[in-house]
């Protein structure tokens, strides 16, 4: 696992809270914006951060992220200006975790070891590429690990116990669980449901599992921070972006960052 | 160019690959459904029941085997190539997207599910998709994009008929791509129930593969049809290409007989240097998207481009992971004719033999045009006449008008 992670991961545990974990779209609405409430997030109460590459056909988003693909990509997002944004960070911020997310197409057209390089070299610590599953570990798998870059997994509740040992091998970093079946940012889980499907997890895996989809708000975070070792929140935070501004972004976040506290 | 000992006709392998082309790129809350999918359908097409059920609906319900239609008065016309038609356009329905609905929705009901989704482009896979859910008494939801929408009314009102819901897909362009989006975005929600109902020869493994399966009849029936009537095989064979179903379907059969030339036939729209096209292997690169590695239409960052023809079946920016195998392997040839060869075509086969042919079909009418010319009158060309015109009235008119 990335240094970077581990050290976060390890400084929550002894917090007795779970880690916050933002998504923005690299490059929404601009470069500058984009970059701006980037800088700001870890002060604001970001853990770790989960930047977006934006692209053309985000299949397993929903509406709030999809708007904030194209909004990037009309200002001119490029994945060479999504590193650039990841250099910019790193100038000022050497101790926050910084995970890449996105689609495959863009990395294969960039090639595979020249945007891992890249990427390593920027100062990113892990991938979640959402449509390179377990299977096709091969395509990026061995050259991030190599870089000790964290190709980090999802389970779903789809994923029954016969597959999780698939998914789990090569996994690191953190395993994200998707809270329900369906797109970012629309609906809501059933606690219950999650924290067994958790506590199944863990009976394989000593990763840290962070939980996201449909975590909107401080309560909502709340309740997934009790089982989760972290909570993702994305559509919500790109939303508050989006109407509210850098503020209101900030200050969901600062809502969300107290919420942690177990 | 293909050697004689080489076997083309094969499965995916167990990447769900053939060659660098296909595999599962899926999220993984699908990819349990995919694998499920898998399962059922290598146990039911082992399954001589399946078979026997598959055939009998094919006979009964879609009305095969389509008939071998030798084209005398385009084969007097073009002094070259004798020209056949494999009438693929007087199946139920009026298309071979039905070949592939009625084996889905077979496999589908063994497996349990009830509500069936679907994308479509020109509408025709939409239909027949709404057509086998009536039969089966169904749920069905069809994505279309909201351009083509506008273009093809009045297969949106059949499938209305039959009792679809269909939903206007406005991200993107509103054409075939972005319907694709929009029917994984609900299949990702509506796991338990749901059977994604594919229209063409993409997607994840072993989508690509279990619908070219249930397309190759077309190529099977051709085969005995001119054994029949020529005693032999034929010499070449040319089908248009969106995704890429229908060329599928009527090559797969033959891959194997190094004697049988291929010609696929994707759209080329204004022009290939114009930029506005959908030929995705004469003017795209390798990349990923809809579950499966092929070629498409990119910009140099990977973000996709959109498509364009004058055909909304054709308008997709990707082809089936098969065809970019067989095109890098040299057994299939792949070329582009423009909208306005397909347009040219399509008069003049309505004038010459009395069919009106669907514009993806003129598509592969336009480069038999190019090449039975400069053929021998021995030489016996295969056009597969994938669907009728009928849908393109509204289009056809409209472009008529605009160029008088």
């Amino acid at each position: 696992m990335s240094n970077r992670l581990q050290q976060r991961f390890a400084e929550c545990a002894e917090q007795n809270r779970a880690a916050l974990v933002t998504y923005i779209c690299g490059g929404d609405p601009n470069y500058d914006v984009s970059l701006s409430l980037l800088q700001k997030l870890p002060g604001a109460g970001a853990d770790i951060i989960e930047l977006g590459m934006p692209f053309s056909d985000p299949m397993a988003d929903g509406p709030t992220i999809q708007a904030a693909a194209v909004r990037a990509l009309n200002s001119g997002q490029t994945q060479r200006k999504t590193l650039e944004m990841v250099r910019a960070f790193r100038a000022e911020n050497t101790t926050t975790p910084l995970v890449l997310m996105g689609y495959y197409n863009p990395i294969h057209r960039y090639g595979a070891e020249a945007f891992l390089n890249d990427a390593h070299a920027a100062g990113v610590d892990g991938l979640l590429i959402v449509d390179l599953p377990a299977e096709h570990d091969n395509e990026l798998g061995p050259m991030a690990r190599d870089l000790g870059l964290d190709m980090i997994r999802m389970a779903s509740p789809t994923t029954d116990a016969k597959r999780l040992p698939r998914v789990l091998a090569n996994a690191s970093g953190f395993l994200y669980y998707v809270s329900l079946n369906g797109v970012t940012g629309v609906g809501q889980a059933d606690n219950a449901v999650v924290d067994a499907a958790l506590s199944d997890i863990r009976k394989q895996s000593d990763l840290p599992i962070c939980v996201g989809f449909g975590v909107r708000t401080p309560e909502q975070a709340a309740a997934f921070a009790r089982t989760a070792t972290g909570v993702v929140v994305g559509s919500a935070l790109v939303e508050a972006m989006n109407k509210g501004g850098e503020a209101a972004a900030l200050e969901l976040t600062t809502a969300l960052a107290g919420a942690m506290q177990r | 160019m293909s050697s004689a000992n080489q076997h083309y006709r094969r499965d995916a392998d167990a990447q769900g690959q053939f060659g660098q082309f296909g595999g599962r790129f899926v999220a993984e809350t699908l990819m349990p459904l995919i694998l499920d999918l898998e399962q059922a359908y290598n146990q039911a097409r082992s399954e001589p029941n399946f078979i026997a059920e598959l055939d009998r609906f094919n006979a009964e319900f879609v009305g095969r085997p389509s008939p071998l239609y030798y084209a005398e008065r385009l084969t007097e016309q073009y002094g070259g190539a004798k020209i056949f038609f494999k009438r693929e356009e007087l199946n139920h329905t009026g298309a071979h997207k039905i070949n592939n609905c009625i084996g889905q929705v077979l496999l589908a009901r063994r497996m349990g599910k009830t509500r069936i989704i679907a994308e479509t482009g020109a509408g025709m896979h939409g239909v027949a998709t709404a057509t086998v859910c009536a039969r089966f008494g169904l749920d069905c939801v069809v994505y279309m994009g909201a351009t083509d929408i506008d273009r093809q009314r009045d297969n949106v009102a059949r499938m209305r008929l039959m009792g679809a819901k269909i939903v206007p897909v406005t991200s993107g362009k509103g054409t075939l791509k972005d319907a694709m989006n929009e029917a994984l975005r609900d299949w990702v929600t509506n796991v338990d129930n749901t059977f994604y109902m594919i229209g063409t020869v993409a997607g994840p493994h072993p989508y690509p593969t279990l619908v070219r399966d249930f397309q190759s009849i077309i190529g099977r029936e051709t085969h005995s049809q001119m054994l029949e009537r020529e005693g032999r095989l034929p010499d070449s064979l040319v089908a248009c290409i969106g995704g890429g179903s229908n060329a599928m379907g009527l090559f797969h059969h033959f891959l194997d007989y190094p004697e049988v030339q291929m010609i696929g036939v994707e759209a080329a729209g204004h022009g290939l240097d114009s930029g506005k096209h959908a030929a995705s292997l004469k003017g795209g690169v390798p990349g990923v998207l809809h579950g499966n590695r092929t070629y498409l239409l990119q910009d140099e960052d990977g973000q996709i481009d959109d498509a364009h023809s004058v055909s909304a079946g054709l308008d997709y920016p990707g082809i089936g992971p098969e065809h970019a195998w067989l095109h890098e392997e040299g057994r299939v040839e792949y070329v582009a004719v423009t909208d306005q060869q397909a347009l040219d075509a399509f008069h003049n086969c309505c004038r010459m033999e009395g069919i009106i042919p669907a514009l993806e079909t003129a598509h592969a009418l336009a480069e038999v045009a190019r090449r039975a010319p400069t053929l021998p009158s021995d030489h016996l060309m295969v056009v597969c006449l994938s669907g009728r015109g009928d849908k393109d009235m509204p289009t056809v008119l409209r472009l008529m008008e605009e160029q008088a």
